[in-house]
């Protein structure tokens, strides 16, 4: 099944009953599969909405009515969407966000890119918050964290974003659904009408500064516990390894090839993937620093995640990087020849960043 | 001794923060009035625009949720599409559907969405200071028309109503002001009808009002009333500009008689 479709298709069996969107390549099959198939369902509801913006905000007025919702788009979509996500973080509103990245920045163009691991993992629009962004890098984890994410959302009220490629999107792969979970969540914040009772509010404004500060607290410290919580990250072979590779989502797979190849050659390398983009899996990477000294990331942009890798390993570990932004999918074969040139068994890392 | 006046069942009981002479204070209550009169209280949802009416949420007694500036159609559009037994409105001002929410306001119009929308029309962004709107007049001065808006620089006005009733998918718009009582009871006809085609649902429908704002305007209350009256409304006619249930009762009656 295609990657895109997968997505549409988890959506659903996760109980997605609402899905708004704007046309933008290369994540189209996602609007076009929840057309048809949102039709199939009882309460399904599907609407090609005018704008990115408007789409998010049809989102978080389906999520308020307590639908479970989601939107998708590409890289300058997810740019427009950031007014509604950033809405949705501060009213504490659950909602699915898929961004299948393409090169940028501007309109850039249509091919795989990771440029937007920045405005995906710090938030991305104004404020004090996060957004839980998923990294999947095969069409089983397309299917796997969709459904997961509608989960991660309504346990938190807050927003998650699936952050995949256009490779991730067009790709096919067999795939088996899982069971979706049973709906865990409160409807207390719901807005349904106030029937006999007391009239609810959902809001992000609060003048008052003193009751704003408490209002990011309180969102900062369910951050914390995400945090906590909801860390994921993959090791690949990295028993053995004398150097570490450092990769998500489509570079993970190509790091996967080269890994393959640089041990053929008698380069034992390995992998730390991050699933959970944000939160970044810090404590898992910098545990690793002592064991190893040696780490290249990888990214398909100019060195983004980069800074969260030299943040959790604070100067204990040598670091190298390669990146190939602007829709450019490298080869494992160029990856390992790359990694061969950076590291040398006696210097480790040769260009350290 | 016997009640003849008191506050809407569907208004809370506090005081407005709305400035002397404003027309937000006015139309509020005529909603939450209709409300109580249509007896929808517990199933209806509203959505206050960014603007002098953010906090209007602290005044009706419904459920209500923010929108985003000029996003309130698309989310009226997301809670009606999920819950389309509930009578959903969202309430704008001019920059807020005439500027920055066009495209949401537009649209959402144009899909038919069996929602409600209150349009205030004061010429002028108020909670901000007075600037410049997509309605403001020829010639008015404003904050950022400081010599007057003029027409090679600026544009010209909005005419929102007329511009909608152009659309198929809209079913009520109606022009109304709030500047005397006759005016008031008045626009109170109109926004009930608008909940009442919503409750039928008819589909879209849009209640355009004038209301004054003194405080940008530079103008005492009385002063803004007749300013409505003497300027406002040569650029912006008051009446119904579409009703198609109505028009189609009609057209059914004419049937029924020739057939």
């Amino acid at each position: 099944m295609q990657g895109n479709k997968i997505i549409g298709e988890a959506a659903v069996l996760a109980g997605c009953r609402f899905y708004a969107g704007y046309p933008i390549t290369p994540q189209n099959e996602i609007p076009e599969y929840m057309s048809e198939r949102l039709r199939t369902v009882e309460g399904g509801v599907f609407i090609q909405s005018e704008s990115e913006i408007a789409a998010i905000h049809m989102v978080a007025g389906a999520s308020a009515a307590g639908a479970r919702s989601m939107t998708s788009s590409s890289s300058p979509g997810i740019s427009l969407k950031q007014e509604g996500i950033s809405s949705l973080a501060a009213c504490q509103l659950p909602a699915v966000i898929v961004n299948m990245m393409r090169g940028g920045p501007g309109l850039g163009n249509i091919s795989p890119a990771q440029g937007d691991y920045f405005q995906a993992t710090r938030g991305g629009g104004h404020g004090d918050y996060r957004t839980i962004v998923l990294g999947p890098a095969t069409a089983q984890e397309l299917a796997d964290f969709t459904m997961d994410a509608f989960d991660l959302a309504d346990q938190y009220r807050t927003p998650v974003m699936i952050l995949a490629d256009g490779m991730m999107g067009q790709m096919m792969e067999p795939v088996i659904f899982k069971e979706p979970k049973p709906r865990v969540y409160s409807d207390s914040y719901m807005m349904r009408g106030a029937g006999k009772g007391k009239s609810k509010i959902i809001r992000g404004l609060i003048l008052d500064p003193l009751d704003m500060e408490e209002h990011n607290w309180t969102l900062e410290r369910k951050y914390r516990v995400i945090a906590k919580k909801e860390t994921r990250h993959e090791l690949y072979r990295t028993e053995d390894a004398e150097l570490i590779l450092v990769a998500y989502g489509t570079a993970a797979r190509i790091a996967k090839g080269a890994i393959k190849r640089l041990r053929e050659a008698g380069l034992k390398a390995g992998l730390f993937r991050p699933i959970t983009l944000w939160p970044f899996p810090e404590n898992e990477l910098r545990d690793l620093a002592k064991v190893f000294e040696n780490f290249l990331v990888f990214e398909m942009s100019t060195g983004q995640m980069l800074e969260d890798v030299r943040l959790a390993l604070q100067g204990y570990a040598r670091i190298g990087f390669h990146g190939r932004p602007g829709g450019v999918v490298p080869t494992p074969v160029e990856l390992a020849n790359v990694v061969m040139r950076q590291y040398d068994r006696k210097q480790g890392i040769i260009e350290h960043y | 001794m016997k009640k003849v006046f008191g506050r809407p069942k569907s208004m809370k009981n506090t005081i407005f923060h709305y400035c002397a002479g404003c027309g937000h204070s006015i139309a509020h209550r005529l909603i939450a009035e209709v409300i109580d009169e249509l007896d929808i209280r517990g199933i209806t949802i509203g959505v206050p625009p960014a603007g002098c009416a953010v906090l209007a949420y602290n005044y009706f007694d419904v459920d209500m949720i923010e929108a985003q500036h000029g996003r309130g159609p698309a989310m009226a559009t997301g809670i009606k599409r999920v819950l389309p037994d509930r009578v959903v409105f969202s309430y704008q001002g001019d920059g807020d559907l005439a500027a920055i929410g066009i495209a949401e306001s537009f649209h959402a119009a144009n899909r038919g969405e069996n929602i409600t929308v209150i349009f205030i029309n004061n010429a002028v962004y108020g909670m901000t200071g007075g600037q410049m709107a997509p309605t403001s007049l020829l010639n008015q001065k404003t904050t950022t028309s400081p010599t007057g808006r003029k027409s090679l620089l600026d544009g010209h006005p909005i005419r929102i109503s007329e511009v909608f009733t152009l659309l198929p998918g809209t079913a009520y718009i109606e022009r109304c002001m709030v500047n005397s009582p006759a005016s008031i009871l008045k626009t109170k006809k109109s926004i009930r009808k608008a909940f009442q085609y919503q409750i039928e649902g008819k589909g879209f429908s849009l209640v355009e009002i004038l209301s004054p704002c003194p405080t940008n305007w530079k103008m005492t209350p009385v002063e803004s009333c007749r300013w409505i009256d003497e300027v406002m409304i040569k650029e912006f006619p008051l009446g119904v500009m579409k009703d198609l249930p109505a028009m189609e009762e009609k057209e059914e009656k004419k049937g029924g008689k020739t057939s």
